[in-house]
């Protein structure tokens, strides 16, 4: 059979033999799941029972339901003062992960090109790929945090290159960005005129100091898609509820290609994120104070038992080094896992920055974390 | 240093140390702050919760809601007939409410016998007690807290981006 070259060309994930392995094996502590160990708040669930019973079982709008498209514009306004229509600059997703695709597909001609950050989350670079972009990945840096920097992006911008992607707090490393720093990137992102995707979906777990949107920044709405869902934040990931916010003329363009391509997102996951935007803050703010306890944990921990490791303002993954093991990320990983019975993903699943380092999400509970860091301390002493 | 105590409600195991860690502080400040906590009684003591309904052989114990109504007593209040009522072993919890009764108790026992001669003997006899009104418990679904039945999860995948 003959496939697509544009898929053909895709790398398949280096390290699916490592996650098939993870899952076959039994009585694995797994540090390696990219979501909320957390069952969506019981509002939520019993709220999407009732709307079942009562027979919301239909397609809604291309747009998604204009209830949650309102409720969304409210929660922006309210938590940001970023004020988007739910008739023209909203567009509801199945998941962050159609509306990176849609974004990506809405902008990209041909050949364009497209900064990507390398380590980031594994869908930007295939995705831009698929959509006929050209990405250049930014390395980043150890010695910055893994941090875009301006100086950095300066050196890749290039003739031709149009919009980049940007994730914070961000998958794998955990860290994010001040006011202060995104200011300095918005004036890169407005002087070379770039379309910025910017992926805020964990900004509900933003620790140390208030998330600032990008679009909230000056010269920045008009240039800004602005990505966000409820996967993370509200234990949703199953839900498949996401959203995107944007100028009018990105959000048609989106929406014409998510109208035959998904029609709309679940209506019982837009009913459960209604609920989820009007009466889940409490369970919000009770989930990211476990996460952030967590947090100061496992760093302390794995600095402890001597994985340097830094701390990450966001999300619920941390990043350190293994460096000193003298292995590179894959062999750690899996050494690890035949050895301790403990799952972690290598740091080059997210790009080849990555080698060097593993990305462990705390988003397991303490017992877990406990238990996993005694064995990964065992590991390091009987392997280094 | 509240979240201390929250921390330790949630599991009393925790350690000073692990405390620590959490809450970026220095291991001996916390094992400072829950001395102190103990000392004036914030911290009662330390138990495990049970759900003694599924171990095999159990023999099952019964608990009785009651609702007591009390005469309350000059100089004294309520304080003083509560607690001639909650020194017995058998009260496990006694509160004081608002409404139609005064006191409600959870009363255990061996055996409905044994929880009814407690109420007909023992309770209902005690001057300024007026009248009770006995509840046994059929079934416990949730207590203070947790759900006591082991809540079947589907698991997430093991390993996910
Ligand atoms: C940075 C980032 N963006 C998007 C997603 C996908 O989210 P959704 O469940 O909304 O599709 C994830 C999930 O891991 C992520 O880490």
């Amino acid at each position: 059979m003959k496939i697509s070259k544009l898929v053909e060309k895709i790398k398949p994930s280096g390290i699916r033999e490592f996650f098939d392995l993870v899952i076959g094996m039994k009585d694995v502590i797994s540090l390696g799941v990219g979501e909320p160990d957390f069952v969506t708040p019981w509002n939520i669930c019993e709220s999407a029972i009732f709307s079942l019973e009562k027979g919301y079982t239909s397609y809604t709008s291309n747009k998604g339901l204009y209830e949650l498209r309102l409720a969304i514009s409210r929660y922006l306004n309210n938590k940001f003062s970023l004020s988007y229509s739910p008739d023209r600059n909203i567009l509801v997703t199945t998941g962050v992960s159609e509306a990176v695709d849609l974004a990506l597909r809405a902008i990209l001609n041909r050949g364009d090109k497209i900064l990507v950050s390398d380590p980031s989350y594994v869908s930007y670079d295939p995705v831009s790929e698929l959509a006929g972009g050209k990405v250049i990945l930014v390395k980043t840096n150890e010695s910055d945090n893994f941090k875009l920097t301006p100086e950095l992006i300066k050196r890749h911008i290039s003739k031709g290159v149009k919009a980049i992607v940007l994730n914070y707090p961000a998958n794998p490393t955990g860290v994010s960005y001040s006011r202060k720093e995104l200011l300095a990137l918005s004036k890169i992102f407005i002087d070379n005129d770039l379309i910025v995707i910017s992926d805020e979906i964990y900004d509900e777990l933003t620790y140390d100091f208030p998330h600032t949107p990008l679009a909230t920044l000056p010269g920045m709405k008009q240039r800004t898609i602005y990505l966000n869902g409820f996967s993370k934040a509200f234990a949703m990931t199953g839900w498949r509820v996401g959203y995107a916010c944007g100028p009018e003329e990105i959000i048609s363009a989106m929406t014409k290609i998510h109208q035959y391509t998904m029609l709309c997102s679940p209506i019982m996951g837009q009913l459960g994120a209604i609920e989820a935007l009007r009466g889940s803050a409490k369970s919000v703010l009770e989930m990211k104070r476990e996460y952030k306890r967590r947090r100061e944990f496992i760093v302390s921990k794995l600095n402890e038992i001597g994985l340097c490791c830094a701390m990450p303002e966001g999300t619920f993954y941390v990043f350190p080094s293994i460096k000193k093991t003298g292995m590179n990320s894959a062999d750690f990983a899996k050494k690890l896992l035949y050895k301790e019975k403990v799952a972690v993903v290598p740091g080059t699943a997210f790009g080849s920055q990555g080698e060097g380092h593993i990305r462990i999400a705390y988003a397991s509970s303490m017992d877990n974390l406990k238990e996993a860091t005694q064995r990964i301390e065992h590991f390091l002493k009987n392997n280094a | 240093m509240k979240e201390i105590l929250e921390i330790l409600e949630k599991d009393a195991r925790t350690t000073p140390e692990e405390i620590a860690k959490m809450l970026k502080k220095n291991v001996s400040v916390i094992k400072k702050a829950i001395k102190k906590y103990e000392k004036e009684g914030v911290i009662v003591k330390y138990k495990t919760v049970l759900n003694t309904d599924i171990l095999k052989d159990n023999v099952q114990k019964v608990k009785a809601l009651i609702e007591v109504r009390v005469a309350p007593q000059r100089g004294h209040g309520f304080d003083h007939i509560a607690e001639r009522i909650y020194r017995f072993p058998e009260v496990i919890s006694c509160y004081l409410l608002s409404g139609s009764y005064d006191l409600l108790l959870v009363v255990e026992g061996r055996d409905i016998q044994e929880v009814s001669s407690f109420v007909s003997e023992r309770l209902a006899t005690i001057d300024n007690v007026n009248s009770t009104v006995t509840h046994f418990i059929l079934k416990r679904y949730k207590a203070d807290g947790d759900i006591l039945k082991r809540i079947e999860r589907n698991n997430r995948i093991a390993i996910s981006f």
